[in-house]
């Protein structure tokens, strides 16, 4: 199974290892013809302003939103899940725009702000989960179909709608494959 | 997990990214617009500084302010080498990243600031590993290498990155009982050279900074294992900044392919007018230790 990981900017290496370390094969994808014969596309961590921006001068833009449509499963983690909202509640601009999730970009504040829990996600891992928020955006609303997977202090962190599966947190950084192998299920249902 | 720990993993996020130098909110708004993943806040530009001489300090707090509200991208600013009251400062209007740089005048001699006493990462230039692993050990979450900013000219930040590497594989390569003689030699912490000899890397995020221009400099840096550039003046101080600022992110991205370099090197307008490293009165790179 070949699992994409948008390779513009940010922690895709991170992702990549944890890939690999499943036995999966990770793709490092920077041109829109290798969307072609992925199982799953992961939309890293990094700044989404960045990768907006990228998505946009490079014309991966529509390529990646008909994979998605089409059914390619995809997991945004952080910027990702920012990419992937269709609406933002401090900022304008879309960029993907296909779940029905309304996010709060930078949310907790700056840097200074961010922090780490640990936190049992049933549905995710019998084990309670390392999540690391970096700079991290939450969901403010979510529609009828999304169904929340965890909230942390009241805000939805981790939410998923079929096929689309966004975290405001980091599951790259930590040494936890939990959510890396509830993902690559997700790609494994589509083949 | 530690706050050093999240720290670490900030500069994480930035990898693959451009963190450019900008004087107010509207060049940081072109910047944010163009791509970049971080921005640097000061009053003067590297190549301002050097023309202007004198005493270069932290910028005005206002200032910073103004362009931390015209952006949603981390903000960076800059503090003397040792002015441990400037990075206090910084901490307090909620700065994301504070670097301890050359380019501003040191205000200590012979110390740099401890920065496990502060909850914001800092980021810090290096000319060589020993130099990387000592501001490591002073609780840097992030290395830039030092270059000569405000030149326009690669040359010292491709010196400065070759080395790194050169002294990595000479640790990694090395047998366990030459780790604590390469410690003496490079006068860097024990355990941070045992870290380079088995992981073949550093324990944090290594940026390239001094003298990138173009998107062939930036692309050249990436290509010599850097994980990511910082440009200074090379933006605003060329004819077209918007542009190129554009082309030097997507040159990031696109280090490997000289195809997508060539097309971006296309039409960019003037470069900033560089400086040969000989001619320069006071070379950056030489604060600090």
């Amino acid at each position: 199974m070949k699992i994409g990981i948008l390779g513009f900017q940010g922690a895709f290496v991170e992702h990549e290892r944890h890939i690999g370390r499943l036995g999966y094969e990770p793709v490092v994808v920077r041109y829109p013809q290798q969307l072609d014969d992925l199982d799953g596309i992961i939309l890293p961590g990094g700044e989404s302003t960045t990768m907006g921006k990228l998505l946009c001068c490079t014309g991966m833009l529509e390529p990646l939103r008909n994979k998605i449509q089409e059914g390619l499963p995809v997991w945004g983690t952080c910027a990702g899940m920012i990419l992937l909202a269709k609406k933002l509640e401090n900022d304008p601009v879309r960029h993907l725009a296909l779940m029905d999730i309304t996010v709060k970009r930078n949310a907790y504040g700056t840097q200074i702000d961010s922090f780490d829990v640990s936190v049992e996600i049933p549905k995710v891992s019998p084990d309670p989960i390392p999540l690391v928020f970096i700079r991290a955006p939450y969901i403010t609303e979510s529609g009828a179909n999304v169904e929340v997977l965890c909230k942390v202090e009241g805000h939805i962190v981790a939410a998923r709608e079929r096929h689309l599966l966004a975290t405001s947190f980091h599951p790259e950084l930590t040494d936890d494959s939990s959510f890396h192998r509830y993902f690559a299920e997700m790609c494994k249902k589509r083949e | 997990m530690g706050k050093y720990e999240l720290n670490k993993n900030l500069a994480q996020m930035l990898k693959g990214g451009v963190i450019m130098d900008v004087t107010n909110a509207e060049q940081a708004k072109i910047a944010e617009a163009a791509g970049a993943c971080a921005v640097m806040a000061l009053e003067r530009v590297p190549a301002d500084i050097r023309r202007d001489g004198g005493v270069a300090r932290m910028s005005d707090p206002q200032m910073i302010k103004a362009i931390q509200k015209a952006v949603s991208i981390p903000v960076m600013a800059k503090v003397r080498i040792g002015h441990f009251v400037e990075a206090q400062i910084l901490e307090a209007i909620g700065i994301d990243f504070i670097d301890e740089s050359e380019v501003l005048t040191p205000a200590d001699e012979l110390y740099h600031v401890d920065k496990t006493a502060f909850k914001v990462p800092f980021v810090c230039g290096a000319r060589n590993l020993g130099e990387a692993l000592r501001r490591i050990g002073e609780g840097a979450a992030m290395i830039r290498t030092k270059g000569e900013a405000g030149t326009g000219n690669v040359v010292e930040a491709v010196t400065h990155m070759r080395q790194i590497s050169d002294d990595m594989r000479r640790v990694k390569n090395a047998g366990a009982e030459e780790l604590m003689t390469l410690a003496k030699e490079f006068c860097a912490p024990y355990e941070l050279v045992k870290y380079v000899h088995e992981y073949g890397k550093l324990p944090v995020v290594n940026f390239a900074a001094g003298g990138i221009a173009t998107p062939a400099d930036a692309a050249l840096m990436m290509q010599l294992g850097s994980e990511g550039v910082f440009v200074g003046s090379g933006i605003f101080k060329s004819g077209d900044p918007e542009k190129r600022a554009r082309a030097i992110v997507q040159a990031v991205t696109y280090y490997n392919d000289p195809l997508k370099l060539a097309e971006l090197s296309e039409n960019l307008g003037e470069a900033m007018s560089g400086l040969e490293i000989k001619t320069l009165e006071s070379k950056y790179a030489e604060r600090g230790w």
